[in-house]
């Protein structure tokens, strides 16, 4: 649906690989365009007009965000550049500071590199320790896997919302729920999941969560972190110099400014605050729950078409996101991937970044296809039918 | 070499599994190599005996391209001196980027003439020959 919002949509192309990134809609390049052509200035700096309305903007996009997500309060909505930035910070900014030798940190094999490297560095660092919870046959978390994990020493849960890889969807309140009652804190990178269903921080009792600008139709180069006000009070920044302090004197003393202004030192990245606000307005526009159910009825179709093809294996038959990791049988993932490239269908070929999960799956490599709501039936059929002759592949790639 | 000629050897050879097997023998030195960029991995065995190439196997998962190209490889290095082994490898590393090469001694690597044309599909054609050439040129 609404497949003439997307100018690359008229390139002639099948765009299976939302995981990795979304296409934009016009109106978040028109946005941009508008502030570069309309009121270019930085932000919390001028005393002229177009310096306030970047400031407004600006401000505006994070109570935006804040309604978005359901958070409390603006101040726990932090600018970043990406999700990845954002876990860096929370291990970094906070819990460097917090845990100390022993202390546990859950997490699965098949999260992304950006939530498993900065707890081994603070392995390394502190010595804490990187545990995982094991996953079920369909490589799910369940709750009674998270409570055999859980010991005395356990003070962190960091879990994907949903994978990149299998994309199955985590059940975050229950996590949550448990998380809290033995006092551990819960990180939750949604990632892949805020533009495909509804994350309400307050109802989901998520103490951090992080997110990117353009997996979800906004822009590269922006992302969010979002903290529970007592916990950001505690974090430490991690970047110092304009913007974020109040004063400084020549004998060192540095007073920093308030939450959440104090972890955006420097000129944020203006385009992307503007572009990401005019994405949650067309996400909002479209509707949540109408993205979810339409992605969930594409996602069945197409498991129900690749269920035809007797020489495709898919891992991941049994879970709810329009996430699918598939190979042809006897040949090498990104053989098929460059295959289909041929016929212009965009898939991404590889571990996907979630190198551990391999050992999982027992597979290493497998193409996935992400879909999003702009994504069709009839790009299926088309896909299916690219598979379907795919007998002489070498001789159409070599 | 015309395109069916190329695709013939270069699909022969990804099926050829004679030198595709992990070898667990200290007489082997063992290297991996891997591109950063895509997901190729193979691990490669290389025995030496008295400047002579005695014997090389790989195994691991990489496209059709490395795979191809290292099976190819792997047949023309046996039996070779290190001389005459690193003269092949520098003249299919030349074919492969598109300069002058000596094209009487690389055989089926022929078939790879095309690649220089491809420049993401370099470092595929290249997956072996980088990493059997350092272990060659430390070996002399
Ligand atoms: C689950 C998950 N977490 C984190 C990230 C990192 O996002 P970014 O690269 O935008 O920082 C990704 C991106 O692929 C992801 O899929």
């Amino acid at each position: 649906m609404n497949r003439e919002d997307f100018n690359m949509l008229k390139n002639n192309i099948v765009y299976f690989d939302n995981g990795a990134t979304t296409l934009k809609p016009n109106c978040v390049k028109e946005a941009i365009v508008d502030y570069y052509d309309n009121y270019t200035a930085n932000a919390h700096r001028g005393d002229y007009k177009t310096s306030l309305v970047v400031d407004n903007k600006y401000e505006e996009t994070r109570n935006k965000i804040k309604k978005f997500i359901n958070a409390k309060e603006n101040s726990e909505i932090v600018f970043t550049s990406g999700a990845t930035q954002s876990l860096n910070y929370i291990v970094f900014g906070y819990f460097k500071n917090k845990l100390k030798k022993d202390d546990e940190v859950l997490i699965t094999v098949s999260e992304h590199a950006s939530n498993i490297l900065p707890w081994f560095v603070l392995q390394k660092e502190i010595g804490i320790k990187v545990k995982y919870i094991e996953l079920d046959n369909d490589y799910k978390v369940t709750i009674d896997n998270v409570k055999k994990a859980i010991t005395n020493n356990t003070k962190v849960i960091s879990l994907a919302h949903i994978t990149n890889v299998v994309g199955d969807v985590r059940p975050i309140e229950e996590i949550s729920k448990l998380a809290h009652k033995n006092n551990i804190l819960f990180v939750v990178d949604a990632a892949q999941s805020i533009a495909h269903t509804k994350v309400d921080v307050q109802k989901m009792d998520i103490d951090f969560l992080v997110f990117s600008g353009h997996k979800m139709y906004g822009p590269t180069g922006i992302g969010v972190l979002y903290g529970k006000y007592d916990l950001l009070e505690e974090m430490s920044p991690i970047n110092y110099g304009g913007g974020m302090n109040a004063i400084f004197t020549k004998d060192g003393y540095i007073e920093l400014r308030e939450i959440p202004t104090r972890f955006e030192a420097g000129t944020p990245n203006i385009e992307g605050v503007i572009g990401l606000s005019s994405a949650i307005d067309y996400i909002n526009n479209v509707g949540i729950e109408k993205i979810e159910l339409y992605e969930k009825n594409l996602r069945k179709y197409l498991i129900d078409r690749l269920k035809e093809l007797d020489f495709v294996e898919v891992y991941n038959y049994n879970v709810d996101s329009g996430s699918i990791a598939f190979n042809i049988k006897n040949v090498f993932a990104q053989d098929t991937a460059i295959y289909l490239d041929k016929y212009n269908i965009c898939v991404r070929a590889g571990n996907h970044c979630a190198k551990i999960l391999s050992d999982a799956l027992k597979v290493n490599n497998t193409c996935r296809i992400s879909l999003s709501f702009y994504n069709t039936k009839e790009e299926i059929d088309l896909l299916i039918n690219v598979l379907k002759n795919s007998k002489n592949i070498y001789n159409e790639i070599l | 070499m015309d395109n069916n000629e190329r695709r013939n050897i270069i699909l022969s050879n990804y099926q050829d599994n004679t030198n595709r097997k992990d070898v667990d023998d200290n007489d082997y030195i063992k290297v991996n190599s891997r591109n950063a960029s895509c997901i190729d991995n193979i691990n490669i065995y290389i025995k030496i005996n008295n400047n002579i190439i005695e014997d090389i196997k790989f195994n691991g998962e990489a496209c059709v391209i490395a795979i191809s190209s290292t099976v190819t490889l792997i047949k023309n290095l046996i039996n070779k001196n290190i001389n005459d082994a690193l003269y092949i490898i520098n003249n299919y590393e030349k074919m492969v980027e598109g300069l002058d090469y000596d094209v009487n001694v690389l055989n089926e690597l022929l078939a790879f003439d095309d690649i220089s044309k491809q420049p993401s599909r370099k470092i595929c054609a290249t997956l072996a020959s980088r990493k059997i050439k350092e272990i060659l040129e430390k070996s002399m």
